[in-house]
């Protein structure tokens, strides 16, 4: 059993405390907008924020997340208000499969709330997810957008 | 035609049935569109026909039979059915068909498959049709309401006009009757000229789903009941499953079920993917490698170097006669190339979920090709046709992966198992790694001959390795030989080598290993272009000429290859110095119908760390639907293709793959990504691919940058290998 509070609510979840956060994200909680690519900390596609930290949830243990503020992608934005981060998303047409772009919105959404105005070092340092179709190019221009408004 | 479907049908008649119907589906496919006997969507909508639905609010649905994993081909397509249907873009959404629908009605949507980027340019006769007739319907439907002539009747905007009158009515309010009407027999279709959404960079109708992850792939298929299944397929292809020790996970949380997939796999089901993974993990499995496990990356690369001298070969493309040429050559240039095995590394890795009953068999899916699963679950649940679907769902990347339906049939063998439990069977990041469908190996030797003037008199390309068709589509060989292998090196059609050399000859020696290869985004122009495009500039700098202006010789007779190449070339600023410490590669070549060129500004530090400053990318697709699609697709082709190019290789040990995930088998980042500057320039009267070709030209346009700011050749990717890394 674990207690979780995603996206604002509290679930007590059954999971074993050594479960991935991404799996019980996944599964136990039925969120499915949070993704697996890799399971092992390198692509990116399950970022979620933890106490408002863009964290890789396959990497951290539901035990170490108890107690910490999870937001998914789900619950990103306010209601039915979006995250700027996905307005400039549509805005710019973003995604192609879409299938890392939960993970890039939750990492960039986390880059954004530290630094307002990133410059290209810094999203370059920040931005680490991988995605296979290549959207990296509209993912920068749709952050200088987002910082110069 | 498959209109003689019989209920049994045969797999392999069936994909072989599919894929010679290929292209000339566009014209000889009897589509009914539309009839008396009114079709309803499931909410009781009426069909115009199958292609188009109109909900009484005006809301349109278009029927998407093709797949889309990322490349745009959904809202391209619709914005084909949009055109001629003149309906309000606004009001616009989309439906996948089933398969099993489509083979109900008599192949009503025609080929489902996407892949040799052709979603877009095999089907846009028959999708413009199927708009057309039914704006003609509707207009139709109201002419007879208001008892005049349809010719007095326009329609734009979803809202059809009685000009004399100036009477007005919309799509919704006359969907009915014009379902209940005879399909005309005789369809025009606009003149290119006069299009209004096609050309458009209008925005993709998907994206608002996936920007709050709301877009249901394979992987996030929930159904009552469910259980989850992991699986571990030999290591070794062609070896088999010796035996597991079931006992020793017995009790493990959440396990439900140990079961044999065929006869060299072992799947744990559970209920979650979690335990199922874990509990698979901890499995001890013991299996018979067999003869492959003898095959390794060394042993390949010896067998594949043996054909690159003498011996049978295939023969793609020649002219003159290269032998003699080449003896009687002043000067001769020789050079030996490779590219190795390249996971396609999806971002959604396989998975398929699968619902077996006695009577009825139904897969939940992200594929390619939605006819080619189908046939795959006939085959795995052996229930005839009209006992099975599959339901499309999107994909997280295909990339020519999702083509194959391994992952399907495995889904239906377990599911077999559990009658009346659906199971998700979905690949760990591993299985998926060492599971693939690889790009294939190949070496390639390259021999010139100059005359005592420098001009290029004679060109033999040897090719020696792998056939995708051998292993996957055996249909189609021609006489034993893979015509696909010399895709871009032809002598003519929509992949043909864009040079002239008065003594050519392209050959092929063919050598299969184990390792199964697949359709990888490009497929065989991958390797093609680099061996071309980068010996080209090897031989330019041989006689002491400018790569441009000696391509451009040999170029008189391909005008539209030369174009992309010149646009290129003029936008980097080729001839003009580049910034300080900026090194400049051109490539171009034609795939898919399409051609395409790059030029690329790098700059290397300590020979090791190349930057991809800036990409210069043109592309003619004869006709460009949505140039911001395609301007995605150009971008993105540079991700695939310099991924591909610096870390993307598979290497063999002991008969198995050895990379295992992300950690060994890396993949660009942001930060290394070179900004790209594409130049769509459709010079209209044919129909090209877009979301393949360019990727070719990645790798040639780089490297041959790489020779000019380090004087050195590299012919072996990736560069991983040679501790050359992208920054
Ligand atoms: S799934 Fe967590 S980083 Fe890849
Ligand atoms: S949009 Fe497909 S992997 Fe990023």
């Amino acid at each position: 059993m674990a207690n979780l509070t995603i996206n604002g609510k509290s679930l007590t979840l059954d999971v074993e405390p050594d479960t991935p956060l991404l799996w019980a994200i996944r599964e136990n909680a039925g969120l499915t907008g949070t993704k697996y690519g890799c399971g092992i900390a390198q692509c990116g596609a399950c970022t979620v924020h933890m106490d408002g930290v863009a964290t890789r949830s396959c990497g951290i243990s539901v035990a170490e997340a108890e107690g910490k503020k999870i937001t998914t992608i789900e619950g990103l934005g306010a209601g039915s208000t979006l995250h700027k981060v996905q307005e400039a998303w549509i805005a710019q047409d973003v995604p192609q499969c879409g299938y890392c772009q939960s993970g890039m919105i939750m990492a960039v959404a986390a880059l954004l709330n530290d630094n307002p105005k990133p410059t290209d070092a810094d999203i370059d340092e920040a931005i680490t997810n991988i995605c296979r179709c290549g959207t990296f190019q509209q993912v920068r221009e749709a952050i200088h957008t987002i910082a110069s408004a | 035609m498959n209109k003689h479907v019989s209920p049994r049908m045969n797999r392999r008649a069936f994909v072989i049935g599919s894929t010679a119907l290929g292209a000339g589906l566009a014209i000889g496919l009897d589509i009914p569109f539309g009839g008396p006997a009114v079709v309803r969507a499931a909410d009781g909508s009426p069909e115009i026909n199958a292609w188009v639905v109109i909900k009484p609010d005006d809301t349109v649905v278009i029927r998407v039979a093709r797949s889309e994993m990322g490349q745009g081909s959904l809202t391209g397509l619709a914005q084909l059915v949009a055109e001629e249907l003149e309906c309000d873009w606004t009001k616009v959404t989309t439906e996948f068909p089933s398969p099993g629908q489509s083979v109900a009605r008599k192949r009503v949507w025609g080929d489902f498959s996407t892949g040799g980027s052709r979603g877009i340019r095999t089907s846009q006769d028959y999708v413009r049709k199927g708009g057309a007739t039914a704006r003609m319907m509707l207009i139709q439907a109201a002419a007879n309401d208001w008892k005049v002539p349809a010719s007095e009747c326009t329609a734009a905007n979803s809202v059809i006009t009685h000009s004399p009158s100036g009477k007005t009515t919309t799509y919704g309010k006359v969907a009915e009757a014009a379902a209940k009407l005879t399909p005309p027999a005789d369809v025009k279709l606009k003149d290119p000229k006069d299009w209004k959404l096609i050309g458009k960079g209008v925005k993709r109708l998907d994206t608002p789903d996936k920007v709050v992850g709301a877009t249901v792939y394979g992987i996030d298929v929930k159904l009552p009941g469910m259980l989850n299944a992991a699986i571990k397929d030999c290591p070794v292809t062609g070896g088999k499953l010796k035996s597991y020790d079931e006992a020793k996970i017995a009790g493990m949380k959440g396990v439900k079920k140990v079961v044999k997939v065929g006869d060299s796999a072992v799947a744990v089901v559970a209920d979650t993917f979690w335990h199922a993974k874990t509990a698979l993990d901890a499995l001890p499995i013991v299996w018979d490698e067999g003869e492959n496990k003898k095959v390794s990356s060394a042993s390949i690369a010896k067998w594949l170097a043996e054909g690159l001298d003498g011996g049978q070969a295939y023969v793609g493309n020649s002219n003159g006669d290269v032998k003699t040429a080449l003896a009687g050559a002043a000067k001769t240039v020789e050079a030996v190339y490779n590219y190795p095995y390249q996971n396609h590394a999806t971002m959604e890795p396989m998975n398929a979920t699968a619902l077996y009953t006695a009577d009825k068999c139904e897969v939940w899916c992200g594929t390619q090709n939605g006819e080619a699963a189908f046939a795959a679950v006939l085959e795995a649940s052996e229930l005839p046709a009209d006992k099975c679907d599959v339901h499309k769902l999107m994909l997280g990347g295909g990339f020519g992966r999702r083509g194959q339906t391994d992952y399907v049939r495995q889904a239906v063998l377990i599911a077999k198992q559990m009658p009346g439990t659906p199971i998700k069977l979905l690949w760990t990041r591993e299985e998926d790694m060492t599971h693939g469908r690889y790009h294939p190996i190949t070496q390639c030797k390259m021999t010139a001959g100059f005359d005592a003037d420098n001009n290029l008199t004679a060109l033999h390309m040897r090719i020696s390795g792998q056939s995708i068709q051998f292993t996957l589509r055996p249909d189609g060989l021609v006489n034993g030989m893979d015509p696909s292998t010399f895709q871009g090196l032809a002598p003519k059609g929509d992949a043909s080598f864009g040079y002239s050399v008065p003594n050519l000859l392209i050959d092929h020696s063919m050598r299969n290993p184990h390792i199964i290869p697949g359709f990888w985004r490009g497929v065989n122009v991958n390797h093609n272009a680099l061996y071309v495009e980068c010996f080209m500039d090897e031989l330019a700098h041989a006689v002491n000429q400018d790569p441009l202006e000696f391509r451009r010789k040999l170029m008189k007779n391909n005008p539209k290859n030369l174009a992309v190449l010149e646009a290129v070339a003029e936008k980097v600023g080729w001839g003009k110095p580049a910034p300080e410490g900026v090194y400049r590669g051109l490539a171009h070549f034609m795939g898919f119908g399409s051609y395409v060129a790059a030029a690329a500004e790098i700059s290397v530090t300590d020979g090791t760390k190349v930057k991809v400053q800036r990409i210069i990318a043109a592309t003619d697709p004869g006709y460009a639907v949505n140039p911001a699609q395609i301007d995605r697709q150009i971008a993105g082709s540079f991700v695939y293709g310099l991924s591909g190019l610096f870390f993307g290789g598979c290497t063999v040990k002991d008969g198995a793959i050895e990379q295992t995930n992300f950690d060994t088998y890396d993949s660009m980042r942001i930060a290394a990504m070179p900004k790209v500057e594409s130049i769509v320039m459709p010079s209209g009267g044919f129909w090209g691919g877009v979301g393949e070709p360019t990727i070719c030209v990645a790798g040639p346009a780089v490297l041959n940058a790489y020779f000019a700011a380090t004087g050195k050749r590299i012919r072996s990717v990736p560069l991983r290998d040679q501790n050359i890394t992208l920054v």
